[in-house]
């Protein structure tokens, strides 16, 4: 537990005592920044039809934002490691590689959470002046960002397990970046497979991330995907352990 | 668990990778409180050997065992007994040098009061009490390399393993942390690895000798030099009538083969062979000053281990006439 909450500590630090972890954030807020005058726009002309937090998410804008920050907060957990040699003093004390994985998931999860937390002050603003008791509600709110955190989990766990694989940062970002969009384009493809809603784009549907949002944004708790959100994350990071002990028996 | 002769264990230890045998089939002990010099040319196996006792990585086949714990079985318990160095001593450059040992004592189980305890100990002992609040990346190579000296060390281990503790070093840089190095035989055991000859010859007890993956030879620097210089040839300038002399080397049992040669002056250049390895300087020198002769030079020609270093790692190429 030790070891686990230091080097969570220290990956945290990684992220905030340097400069990339505030250029992720300054990046993050400029284009959500973007997207909320977006939403203003619209909430000042026209009447609303659906809650304000699906608006929010119901574009391609948001989602390219998220899947384009998993992998910059991603690729250089092992990556950068592996590469400098510091994961071979890392994996000769006596700390396990589970602790290991747990540490630098629970880091980048925080620093996605961080990332995020302004975007609360925007709800508020929103509400504030759109002068429509019903535009924001608690529960969906929560529900939406319990959205957002789960499918954050999941592409983080996946930025993970790419970091795990290889030395190099940007080959790590890269199967990131195409495993997010890959997500993001079951959609798409789902509709040109089957067209008529047949069980190949139900299947295909399921693990689409922008699909299962619109139920978080709608205040819907869907159990599947809640489930399958929670399996996934474990799934990948199991994988990392998988690829971390690999050295081992390699 | 503890095993009081034995701190290091290594039995037909062999490690393949891909497409090449990186180390085949070694055994070697290690005592309590040894400082022991792994030396070889680079390729020869020194930093795969490291990295398996480490437990970074396992081996192929063989077994190996710190302080009578298997590596890979019980590789936790033999981690927190290593103090491992790398080889380019990895370090992460954006901590402070106080923080980053911190943060290495903790990640190595000590607790909070123990670990601050420990890391101004280290500081202190690694010179580093200066530089505590630096950080890393803006120290030179020298300061770097005690610092992961002082990680290696901040958890007390029983077992230090060093990888080319010195390679790119100043030279006073490398008598300082030679100096650190040699202060922690007794208390710790020491395992270091170099392809610097006298490094080895100056730090350690004993030598182990590897070369394309074997151990070649493993001894004291003295008894190494011993075996292999053989004869311990001794050069002798004397000053002295050349057929006396000659009668001399001739009648002298312990003299197998001489050579004399004429230097500048009165004085000869005899190179004498001892018949069994003996050291004769005190027979020449009670000879001299039996006969009253003069003695100006009286040496024992040792080979230098770098001889010896380069005569064990080339033969197989020597044989191929490369």
């Amino acid at each position: 537990m030790q070891a686990y909450l230091t080097l969570t500590r220290r990956e945290l630090a990684t992220f905030f005592l340097s400069i990339s972890g505030y250029v992720i954030i300054a990046g993050l807020a400029l284009l959500v920044g973007l997207d909320f005058v977006t939403l203003l726009n619209m909430v000042g002309t026209d009447p609303l039809s659906m809650p304000i937090t699906q608006y929010f998410f119901n574009n391609l804008l948001l989602w390219i934002i998220i899947v384009l920050t998993a992998p910059v907060i991603t690729m250089r957990t092992f990556a950068l490691e592996k590469a400098s040699g510091t994961f071979e003093t890392l994996t000769t004390t006596p700390v396990g590689d589970g602790q290991i994985v747990a540490a630098k998931f629970t880091a980048a999860v925080i620093f996605f959470i961080v990332m995020w937390l302004p975007t609360v002050g925007y709800m508020f603003v929103v509400q504030h002046f759109a002068n429509q008791p019903g535009a924001l509600d608690t529960g969906t709110l929560c529900s939406m960002y319990l959205g957002l955190f789960l499918a954050g989990c999941f592409i983080l766990s996946i930025g993970c397990f790419a970091s795990a694989l290889t030395k190099n940062q940007v080959v790590a970002g890269m199967i990131t970046l195409v495993a997010g969009i890959a997500l993001l384009m079951l959609n798409w493809l789902a509709q040109s497979v089957a067209p008529n809603g047949q069980w190949q784009s139900q299947i295909l549907t399921l693990f689409n991330l922008s699909q299962q949002m619109m139920d978080f944004t709608r205040g819907i708790l869907d159990t599947r995907v809640v489930v399958f959100y929670v399996s996934a994350t474990f799934f990948f990071l199991f994988l990392t352990l998988r690829v971390i002990e690999s050295r081992r028996w390699k | 668990m503890t095993n009081d002769g034995l701190m290091i264990e290594v039995d037909n230890l062999t490690k393949r990778y891909a497409g090449h045998t990186a180390v085949s089939g070694i055994s070697f002990t290690v005592n309590r409180g040894e400082i022991v010099g792994l030396l070889g040319p680079n390729g020869a196996g020194k930093s795969t050997t490291m990295r398996i006792l480490s437990g970074y990585l396992p081996g192929t086949s063989g077994t190996v065992r710190v302080a009578g714990l298997d590596v890979f079985h019980d590789s936790t318990e033999v981690r927190r007994r290593i103090g491992y160095m790398p080889e380019n001593n990895p370090l992460h450059l954006e901590m402070r040098v106080r923080e980053y040992l911190k943060f290495r004592a903790r990640l190595k189980g000590l607790g909070l009061k123990r670990s601050r305890e420990r890391v101004d100990v280290v500081m202190q002992q690694c010179s580093l009490t200066d530089v505590s609040k630096r950080i890393i990346g803006q120290l030179s190579k020298g300061y770097r390399q005690r610092v992961g000296l002082a990680d290696a060390l901040v958890h007390e281990p029983d077992l230090i393993i060093l990888d080319e503790p010195t390679i790119g070093l100043d030279p006073n840089q490398i008598r300082s942390v030679r100096k650190l190095i040699k202060s922690l035989a007794g208390a710790h055991t020491v395992l270091i690895s170099t392809h610097i000859l006298p490094e080895a010859e100056m730090t350690c007890n004993r030598m182990l000798i590897m070369f394309e993956g074997k151990i070649l030879a493993a001894d004291t620097p003295d008894n190494l030099q011993r075996l292999m210089s053989g004869n311990g040839q001794v050069v002798a300038e004397i000053a002295a009538p050349l057929e006396d002399l000659c009668n001399c080397w001739a009648q002298m049992a312990e003299v197998e083969h001489y050579d004399v040669s004429p230097a500048d002056g009165e004085f000869f250049r005899c190179a004498l062979t001892p018949s069994n390895g003996m050291d004769l300087r005190p027979h020449i020198f009670a000879l001299v000053r039996e006969r009253g002769w003069y003695l100006r030079e009286l040496t024992r020609n040792r080979h230098s281990l770098e001889d010896i270093y380069v005569k064990i790692t080339r033969r197989p190429e020597e044989e191929e006439g490369v």
